[in-house]
């Protein structure tokens, strides 16, 4: 059974129309990830909490989920980080402000920071798995009311691809938070370390009987770094990756995110190791 | 009113063929667009219905593996066939249906919504809404039963289908013919629905009856009331006996079982059983069980845009998990072999179903079955997996 | 102010060592030294004999290779804690990467042919080594194949 990592923020009952959201600001973070930033027309914006996603329409083309990147704290503001792979994402990158998305949710479970308890939390963030965490790792830094401390942990494929480096910088500045950076390759322009992220999930402080891991990217990324966690000492229940599968209404009706028997877009897509092992280990699931 | 009831006649009333024309009628009369089996292209078929004569009179059907044909009876059974070779389903689900449709203005795009009483745009061409069934069987009941759990209580339920279904009136025909296909007993679903219905008739005809007679119990207020106003006469004890026996006939003609025991496990713990090879290697990936099962019910979303890009309608539609695109994610599929999708098809129906939703997603209708060009029968499948558990390494007994 | 320690204690404090006896670290001593590298020297080059490994303390190294046209990539960093070096155990005992220091490191280099003599006669000394830098193998391997996926990368980025 999965651990109810949250409860989920409902999204409103009409909720197979795309409500109209304006793009009021773009950023590109690399060649080929840009985050925008949307704001409702009817002004009612999106609550959300960290880790679920919405359903985003491009007028016309197609409609895909995007986890939200933004602050739960300002739900006025919904801030997604797009990564162009064809298709409807493709159109997505291309908007410019003053454009109209459609989006539909908040959808699916989140993160659940707040099930920390005081205790460290590791987040482990592959690629453009960054962005799914922000919102919780924003969280998690915010709240230092234990003595646990956060360790935000991201992979990347180059010096060039590092996602937020400008919020890895405010956070490696807080008291309590520590930040590390790893790229697959790079040249000699680039001061940090060179590898594959276990070899940080291998080398950070933190007190696996009190942890709560937060793991986002790529799926056999998630399996190795679940792999370093456990051989830490840290229990199964309290390591949740966010898993990925196609689809199409977000909602639980079409049947196509299934992993075995869960729904990604309602029982994830944020799941706890314990919950995901078979199916994890079980090719072409 | 029916009158001298005893406790085995206890509400029930019979009909004769005029009655049943009678509520053929009268539910015209009230509005439904009234639906019932009939013959096209080879085969029994959910059509629109205003008289007897519409029903396949004194036809049958031959089930098998990968086999269909229709035969003569020697008897006028109205109802004597085994089940619809296409289920239901699209009655209340249809296979597209328009959600909403998108027009660009100066500031963005306004959106439409779709007809949500069932009445807009979509593939059914039975007509409007409200639906008057006559003649689903309870196997097909089962299946509405558990369609009503996957589309409308959920967290999100699917308007289309709730609007559909409020109104349908559905009068249940208990099977008096199984094919060599059925395994509704081993599923618990029939041959007899018990629950699910306004109407249960079971067809009476040759030495148990005086003349051709239909068995009738409400199942609800409607049903009920729809009764009173009909030309009925209280139910004969023999008559009952002889729906009895009927069923009796039923239950023991099976084409097929199941043994469902802990099918859950054993299809969790044989992911990775050779026996799915071997399916494979049998198996097309046409889809065909997806489209004729009752209870499958997986979509995707398509985008109609003008060629001027100024409009667009979105429209659900039916999807199959055989089809390579399924499953498709970051530039390749995840269910690439017709292994994983076979394995998925027949975990989800079998197993994965019960934690999602309660119950067995299969009803033993069969049709998966009868329509496989290559005659893949689940009911073998299952058991070849239980003759041979092969759990994953490290787990399980010895050897 | 700089705390002197011994070569022996640097050595039974570094992860590498970790679980050996008194005598063993007391034999490895006999072949080791410390080292220091400003930032952009060089540990050793591809093509160099393979004579010693290095213990990093403090800093970190870059493994780089050069070619003609591509920038100077670096394929792996050691930080603290980390060992650099195995061509020494292979023959023809020639360095495969180029290795630079990126900051300013202390090391302790052990001498390879010196640890190989010491191998040869005590085998005991030789296995315990041998996990050791097997364990060392395996999880840069790992790491080599896992990034050779590309995971990361455009139309695979699950």
């Amino acid at each position: 059974m999965p651990v109810d990592v949250t409860a989920p923020v409902a999204a409103p009952a009409d909720a197979l129309l795309p409500r109209p959201f304006r793009v009021v600001g773009k950023r590109r973070e690399t060649s080929d990830t840009v985050t925008l930033e949307l704001e409702s027309l009817d002004g009612d914006g999106l609550p959300f909490a960290s880790g679920q996603f919405t359903m985003i329409q491009a007028f016309g083309v197609g409609e895909v989920p995007i986890s939200i990147s933004g602050d739960p704290t300002q739900p006025d503001l919904l801030v997604h980080t797009i990564r162009d792979v064809g298709g409807a994402t493709r159109a997505l990158c291309a908007a410019s402000p003053g454009d109209v998305l459609g989006v539909r949710g908040p959808y699916g479970r989140g993160w659940g920071v707040a099930d920390a308890r005081g205790g460290d939390v590791v987040v482990v963030a592959g690629g453009i798995g960054l962005a799914p965490l922000r919102g919780a790792v924003l969280e998690a830094v915010a709240d230092r009311s234990g003595p646990g401390r956060v360790h935000v942990l991201h992979g990347a494929r180059s010096a060039d691809d590092v996602l937020f480096g400008r919020d890895l910088e405010a956070w490696a500045a807080e008291p309590g938070t520590e930040v590390a950076v790893i790229v697959d390759r790079a040249d000699t322009s680039w001061p940090g370390r060179v590898g594959m992220v276990t070899e940080l999930v291998r080398s950070a402080a933190y007190d696996a009987s009190r942890t709560l891991a937060l793991v986002c990217g790529p799926e056999v990324m998630m399996r190795y770094v679940a792999t370093e966690l456990t051989a830490r000492g840290v229990p199964a229940d309290r390591i949740r990756l966010s898993l990925e599968r196609n689809m199409r209404c977000g909602v639980g009706l079409c049947g196509h995110c299934q992993l075995r028997e869960y729904l990604l877009c309602v029982d994830g897509p944020v799941l706890s190791l314990d919950a995901v092992r078979p199916q994890l280990g079980t090719r072409e699931l | 009113m029916p009158d001298a009831q005893t406790p085995l006649t206890n509400g029930a009333v019979s009909l004769d063929l005029r009655a049943l024309q009678g509520l053929v009628d009268l539910l015209a009369e009230q509005g439904f667009s009234v639906l019932g089996p009939t013959i096209r292209a080879g085969a029994v078929v959910p059509g629109r219905i205003t008289s007897l004569d519409d029903l396949p009179r004194g036809w049958g059907d031959t089930q098998e593996p990968g086999s269909y044909r229709l035969r003569r009876r020697d008897d006028d059974a109205l109802f004597g066939y085994a089940a619809d070779a296409i289920s239901w389903k699209s009655v209340l689900f249809p296979s597209r249906e328009l959600l909403w449709e998108g027009t660009r203005t100066g500031d963005g795009f306004s959106i439409t919504p779709g007809t949500t009483d069932g009445s807009g745009p979509n593939s059914s061409g039975l007509g409007d809404p409200p639906y008057a069934v006559l003649g689903i069987r309870a196997c097909d009941l089962h299946a509405v039963a558990i369609h009503d759990r996957v589309m409308q209580e959920r967290d999100h339920p699917d308007v289309h289908y709730a609007a559909r279904r409020r109104g349908a009136f559905l009068v249940t025909v208990s099977c008096s013919d199984p094919s060599g296909t059925c395994f509704c007993v081993s599923m618990g679903t029939g041959p007899r629905a018990d629950s699910g219905y306004d109407l249960a008739l079971t067809e009476l005809l040759g030495e148990a009856v005086a003349e051709h007679t239909f068995l009738a119990r409400p199942g609800s207020d409607r049903g009920a009331a729809l009764l009173d106003r009909l030309r009925t006469r209280p139910a004969a004890e023999t008559d009952v006996r002889a729906a009895e026996q009927v069923v009796e006939r039923s239950t023991q003609r099976m084409g097929r079982t199941m043994d469902t025991t802990d099918i859950r496990t054993l299809l969790y713990d044989n992911a990775d059983h050779p026996r799915w090879d071997d399916v494979a290697d049998r198996c097309l990936s046409c889809g065909n069980c997806t489209m004729v099962c009752p209870t499958c019910f997986c979509t995707s979303a398509e985008d109609h845009t003008s060629l001027a890009g100024d409009r667009t309608e979105h429209w659900r539609v039916w999807d199959s998990c055989f089809t390579t695109d399924f499953s498709y994610l970051h530039g390749g599929s995840v269910r690439t072999s017709p292994k994983s999708r076979y394995r998925q098809w027949m975990t989800h129906k079998l197993a994965s179903w019960i934690d999602q939703f309660g119950t067995s997603g299969c009803v033993g209708c069969g049709r998966c079955l009868t329509w496989c060009p290559v005659g893949i029968d689940i009911t073998e499948e299952v058991a070849a997996i239980r003759a041979d558990p092969q759990p994953p390494f490290g787990q399980g007994g010895d050897g | 102010m700089v705390e002197v320690r011994s070569l022996r204690e640097l050595l039974a404090e570094h992860p590498f060592f970790a679980g050996l006896d008194e005598d063993t670290v007391g034999l490895l001593v006999g072949c080791a030294g410390n080292v220091h590298y400003r930032p952009g020297e060089y540990l050793f080059r591809e093509g160099d004999p393979a004579d010693r490994f290095f213990v990093v303390r403090r800093g970190r190294v870059a493994l780089d290779v050069h070619a003609p046209g591509r920038a100077q990539m670096v394929v792996d960093t050691v930080d603290e804690g980390g060992v650099v070096g195995w061509s020494w155990l292979v023959p023809p005992y020639r360095w495969f990467f180029d290795a630079r220091a990126m900051q300013q490191v202390s090391a302790v280099a052990v001498d390879a042919s010196c640890l190989r003599e010491k191998c040869e006669q005590d085998p005991a000394l030789g296995y315990a080594l041998m996990q050791r830098v097997a364990g060392v193998m395996y999880h840069r391997l790992q790491s080599a194949r896992v990034r050779l996926l590309d995971l990361y990368g455009a139309g695979r980025a699950g």
